[in-house]
């Protein structure tokens, strides 16, 4: 039944998208009609780039849908763009430039889609700064970024779906209290299972039974959290379908938690591993090979659930958009009915992928805790 | 913004807000689930055991049942075979109380007839010895009334007292 709302959404969302792909080549050629009447001398600029690049960029269409962005882009209709608003908040270290205050927030609404600049800052559109918040001069030149903590596409993303997280686990909870020592009932009866799991499959064997307790709430808090995240990512309407797992800097937190979490818990045979292990005494001295490979053990395992969760998850929203962009490759190079000829195959392949990325969901999310439930393991094992 | 370069403002927001959502549930929600599961855990073994108990009792039970149940059946049949056993001894008795009775009946009943007979043989007897006197008395008168008969008569009678 989910599969099916959940097919029958994405066929809705892609449906959206080519109109919308037919809505811009009909508003291009009006355009070139109407140029002068309605529109700004910028965007009149942007309409003649775009029809610059002849037909449909796909490389552009995929890497603009996995990467972050300062509004939440929804659809496009020709030139109108549908998008959600999000904060903008950065820190200037020059307030000369920006009316003379360092700190400004404001929404990213005020650049209109990095087609204007705001306040001294703008939407880069060079190669060094592509897509961030830059600085600019008297004059108009990109002079750098400013210290940028906006809430980004992502980290509205991950506000979605905390809410959700947090609403899952203390109705929970809640239940948990209120039928103590009775069946279990409710949204108790969706998590459970999942927490037997975590405990029984994961942290009891990883651990041991006598030290598995302490760790069990991060690695729950871990596996609902990627899991979550995985499964917002997958439904393409607002609040949800941030690439939030698949974003680097998200991966890199999470493993920074786990490297965090190995390295205070670590007991002296683990430290002892790392600087003193067992073997000739050769291999320690006068070169410590042997610890120099055990000390970046230590930043490789964090680093690689890093890279696997990122990979894995952009990997999935990848297939998924150029499966999606192939319809409008097709439109553009023979005419949008062969775009729409070649859709339902596009549509079935990216059906499939989505498919594969709920089981990808549930083993990343399951992955990544094994992983960390083994490294604490590993730093508090008293012996072989 | 760059695919494979963690954005700073991300890594910001995301360690806090994770960081507050790690301890905010450890706080407030995985520990009193954890501590339900365990109690639930806890009570559903100490429940199987119990039940478990509980069977072993029942059997036990059951064997003991059996046991008076057989006892008993027992204990029922040798009271049957007892009262039997008195009824026919009580049955015998009546009957042979009953046959000595009746023969004493009997035995009474056959004095009484023989008695009742003599009598009555003694009365015949009486009756025919008077019958016969006076029968004697009628001939002798009647033979009697001549004197020649008289005087044969009385010479017959000094013949027999002769003879003895």
């Amino acid at each position: 039944m989910l599969k099916l709302t959940k097919a029958i959404f994405i066929f809705f969302a892609f449906s959206l998208l080519s109109f919308g792909q037919l809505q811009a080549q009909h508003g291009q050629e009006e355009e070139k009609t109407h140029a002068t009447e309605s529109h700004s001398g910028e965007s009149d600029a942007h309409a003649s780039d775009a029809e610059a690049e002849e037909g449909f960029n796909a490389g552009e269409f995929v890497i603009d849908h996995v990467s972050d962005s300062y509004d939440w882009h929804i659809t496009s209709f020709g030139d109108k763009h549908v998008s959600i608003p999000l904060p903008i908040i950065v820190y200037s270290k020059q307030p000369e430039l920006h009316e003379g205050k360092a700190f400004h927030v404001f929404m990213s609404s005020k650049f209109h889609h990095g087609h204007s600049a705001y306040k001294g800052f703008r939407i880069s559109e060079s190669e060094e700064f592509k897509g961030k918040v830059v600085e600019l001069d008297a004059a108009g030149h990109e002079i750098g970024t400013p210290i940028d903590i906006s809430i980004t596409k992502t980290i509205a993303g991950i506000l979605a779906s905390v809410v959700i997280l947090l609403w899952l686990v203390f109705a929970t909870a809640k239940l948990a209290k209120k039928n103590k020592g009775k069946a279990p009932t409710g949204v108790q009866n969706a998590l459970e299972p999942i927490i037997f799991f975590i405990r029984d499959e994961v942290a009891k064997p990883a651990i041991g039974e006598h030290k598995y307790e302490k760790f069990m709430p991060f690695l729950l808090t871990l596996f609902f959290f990627i899991l979550i995240n995985n499964f917002m990512g997958l439904i393409p309407i607002p609040p949800f379908g941030a690439n939030v797992t698949g974003n680097i800097g998200v991966t890199m937190v999470l493993a920074l938690f786990t490297f965090a979490v190995t390295t205070i818990n670590g007991n002296k045979h683990y430290w002892k591993e790392i600087y003193n292990p067992d073997v000739p005494w050769w291999l320690k001295f006068p070169i410590p090979l042997m610890p120099i490979v055990e000390l970046s053990g230590v930043i490789t395992k964090p680093f690689v659930l890093m890279v696997r969760l990122f990979a894995n998850m952009m990997a999935g929203h990848l297939i998924v958009m150029v499966f999606v962009s192939l319809i409008f490759v097709f439109g553009s190079l023979f005419g949008p009915a062969v775009g729409l000829g070649a859709s339902p195959i596009s549509i079935l392949f990216s059906v499939f992928i989505l498919l594969l990325d709920v089981l990808v969901s549930f083993i990343q999310a399951y992955v990544f805790t094994l992983l960390s439930a083994l490294y604490f393991g590993m730093a508090t094992s008293e012996h072989h | 913004m760059g695919l494979v370069m963690p954005n700073p403002g991300t890594i910001f927001w995301m360690l806090i807000i994770f960081g507050i959502v790690l301890f905010v549930l450890k706080k407030f929600a995985w520990k009193p689930i954890l501590t339900a599961l365990k109690e639930r855990e806890d009570s559903i073994a100490t429940a199987l055991s119990s039940a478990e108990e509980a069977k072993k009792e029942v059997a036990g039970l059951k064997a003991d049942n059996e046991k008076v149940i057989a006892e008993a059946r027992r204990e029922k049949e040798a009271i049957l075979k007892e009262a039997k056993e008195l009824k026919d001894k009580i049955v015998a008795e009546a009957k042979d109380k009953a046959v000595e009775e009746a023969q004493k009946t009997i035995a009474q009943a056959r004095q009484q007839i023989e008695a009742e007979k003599t009598a009555a043989i003694s009365d015949i007897k009486k009756q025919v010895a008077e019958l016969s006197v006076s029968i004697a008395e009628k001939v002798i008168r009647k033979e009697l009334s001549n004197k020649a008969e008289q005087e044969k008569m009385v010479d017959g009678l000094i013949d027999d007292i002769k003879l003895n």
